[in-house]
């Protein structure tokens, strides 16, 4: 059969997804290119420059900007992937569980919901409560809406998994946490990585919670772009954007891999 | 499974393992109930009871009902405390669904082809495309939209490449609609393709063959054959789309400028500079409701295709 009587062939879908993939990248690259312009307007080229970055990386608010992020993402991420693996393992391996599906729909609420509206009703929480310290609520509110992402990976990997081997392991007169340590958890590890570098991910990526929750003190990194970009776009600023893209990219990369590689060696697959 | 339940016999060693099991449904679940009832479900509470409270004299609001933040959305307070209709809020939630469904649209009509194509590529090309689409869905929201910020900005690359090309200089194609779109087009597109594509993989290639037998060009097998079969994916595709297109902050903000407002930037904006608790919570409950009926009305949907043979 030639191709051109390939029926499954429609034609110029070739060029359609070229096109489609230079779309996808050409607005980064561009942003990537810019950073390297010796020039203050950010859209005249006069020469390739390293200054931009020399001067993003002494920038103090940037950096104080970063630690709130990181530390922020570092603690969302462990709180909201111990919660998801807890209630991944309940839902999945749980015997009676009495409203198995609102439960999981509990869990995933986060992502039912517009965030704005999830963000301006958490800020009237914590108004009425008189919680100011920006840290303790980015904190709770990230780890509301990361436990969704940390979940969704580690209840495939739990959903896709026999029991033989967790079986095997109290035949051999194993208590159940030493079958869960031992057994389970190395078993279910590529989905409990990936999901907490999702969750991190998403908490460092947070713009609308972080901006109306924000005090003070605790800028997170996207809440600092956001007014840097509203002072005018920089050069400088090219610069801190293609360093993040390329940590993104680094991390989402390192994520994914691991999921497929936990695909291929699950002994259901 | 069964096998291993001959050799220990429930009621002997497997007792307590049993007891583990049925605890775990209790405290396993309990720290996410405790967690998304305490930063979730209480919250999305007081909102609908700020709703329907008063406006403080400076910011915030106090406890007394009120239905003013509602009839805002329609009325506007004269001096004499007479309502008069005025139009600019119910625009902005016209201009919302109307942004957020062209969304939904333009990137429907991008994922199908493209995921089409992907899903026919040999085993490893295909896993390489699929992640390339994955791919940009993790740089910061923010960075992407500011990436059109420089493209369709004064002195930006799209105006400075058609000055060079003879047209007038200092173009700029910010702060209106088209802008808005675009950067919403451009940040939801990886959450239409895999869906799609995950649907479209699935198709049995023998059924477009058969519609080729049966004389059906390829047309009327995109039509009849192809997207009946890919609806579930589609569907699934416009709503991970629609809904967050819906509640966005950054694109009008950034891209419509102060005066091209949607729901998200109104709402963000009573809780920020334009301070009115109350309006905001309505205009929030509103924006809640209508995703929540736009859910329902899918699944009910889904529910009776179902039910059909």
């Amino acid at each position: 059969m030639s191709i051109r009587h390939d029926v499954k062939r429609y034609p110029g879908l070739g060029p359609l997804t070229i096109f489609f993939f230079l779309y996808l990248y050409v607005p980064l690259a561009v942003i990537v290119v810019y950073s390297f312009n010796a020039n203050r307007v950010a859209g005249v080229w006069t020469g390739f420059s390293l200054k931009w970055y020399g001067s993003a990386l002494n920038n103090a608010a940037l950096m104080s900007a970063l630690e709130t992020s990181l530390t922020i993402a570092a603690v969302a991420t462990v709180v909201s992937t111990l919660i998801a693996l807890s209630a991944a393992l309940a839902i999945i391996r749980g015997k009676n569980v009495r409203f198995r599906k609102l439960s999981e729909t509990v869990v995933n609420l986060p992502l039912l919901l517009p965030e704005i509206v999830l963000a301006v009703a958490t800020l009237i929480l914590f108004s009425l409560l008189d919680i100011q310290n920006g840290l303790v609520r980015l904190i709770v509110a990230h780890s509301a809406f990361c436990t969704p992402f940390a979940f969704l990976p580690i209840r495939a990997r739990l959903q896709g998994m026999s029991l033989d081997l967790e079986e095997a392991s109290a035949d051999l007169y194993a208590n159940s946490w030493t079958t869960f340590r031992r057994v389970t958890l190395p078993l279910i590890f590529p989905g409990v990585f990936s999901g907490a570098m999702l969750a991190f991910l998403i908490s460092m990526d947070d713009f609308i919670t972080s901006n109306l929750l924000a005090t003070g003190g605790s800028t997170t990194l996207p809440v600092y772009i956001f007014s840097l970009i509203r002072a005018g776009t920089s050069p400088e600023l090219n610069a801190i954007a293609t360093l993040l893209i390329l940590a993104s990219l680094v991390l989402a990369t390192a994520a994914l891999l691991v999921a497929a590689r936990g695909t291929r060696d699950n002994p259901e697959h | 499974m069964t096998d291993s339940a001959l050799h220990a016999p429930a009621g002997l060693e497997r007792a307590p393992r049993a007891r583990f099991w049925h605890d775990l449904s209790f405290w396993g679940l309990l720290p996410s109930r405790l967690l998304m009832g305490f930063a979730l479900i209480l919250p999305i509470f007081i909102i609908a009871a700020v709703s329907v409270a008063t406006r403080g004299a400076y910011g915030g609001f106090t406890w007394d009902f009120n239905l003013a933040g509602y009839s805002q959305i329609l009325f506007n307070e004269g001096w004499t405390g007479e309502l008069e209709f005025t139009p600019q809020y119910l625009l902005i939630i016209g201009r919302t669904f109307l942004l957020a469904g062209a969304t939904t649209l333009i990137c429907l009509l991008f994922a199908v082809p493209v995921a089409y194509f992907i899903s026919r590529q040999p085993a490893s090309r295909k896993a390489v495309l699929v992640y390339l689409v994955t791919l940009p869905f993790w740089v910061s929201m923010i960075l992407r939209v500011y990436a059109w910020m420089i493209i369709l900005g004064k002195d930006g690359t799209l105006p400075s490449l058609l000055e060079q090309l003879g047209f007038p200089a200092g173009m700029s194609f910010m702060f209106n609609d088209g802008a808005t779109l675009t950067a919403m087009v451009y940040t939801a597109m990886p959450l239409m393709v895999l869906p799609v594509f995950a649907s479209i993989e699935k198709l049995d290639g023998t059924l477009i063959e058969a519609s080729h037998d049966l004389y059906g060009d390829r047309w009327v097998t995109l039509r009849r054959v192809i997207l009946p079969l890919t609806a579930p994916g589609l569907v699934a595709g416009a709503i991970l789309v629609f809904v967050p297109a819906l509640g966005a902050v950054l694109e009008p903000t950034l891209m419509g400028g102060g005066k091209q407002m949607m729901m998200g930037s109104l709402i963000q904006l009573q809780f920020g500079g334009g301070r009115n608790w109350p309006f905001g919570a309505a205009i929030a409950m509103t924006l809640m409701a209508l995703v929540m009926l736009f859910l329902i009305a899918t699944a009910l949907r889904a529910a009776r295709r179902e039910v059909r043979p």
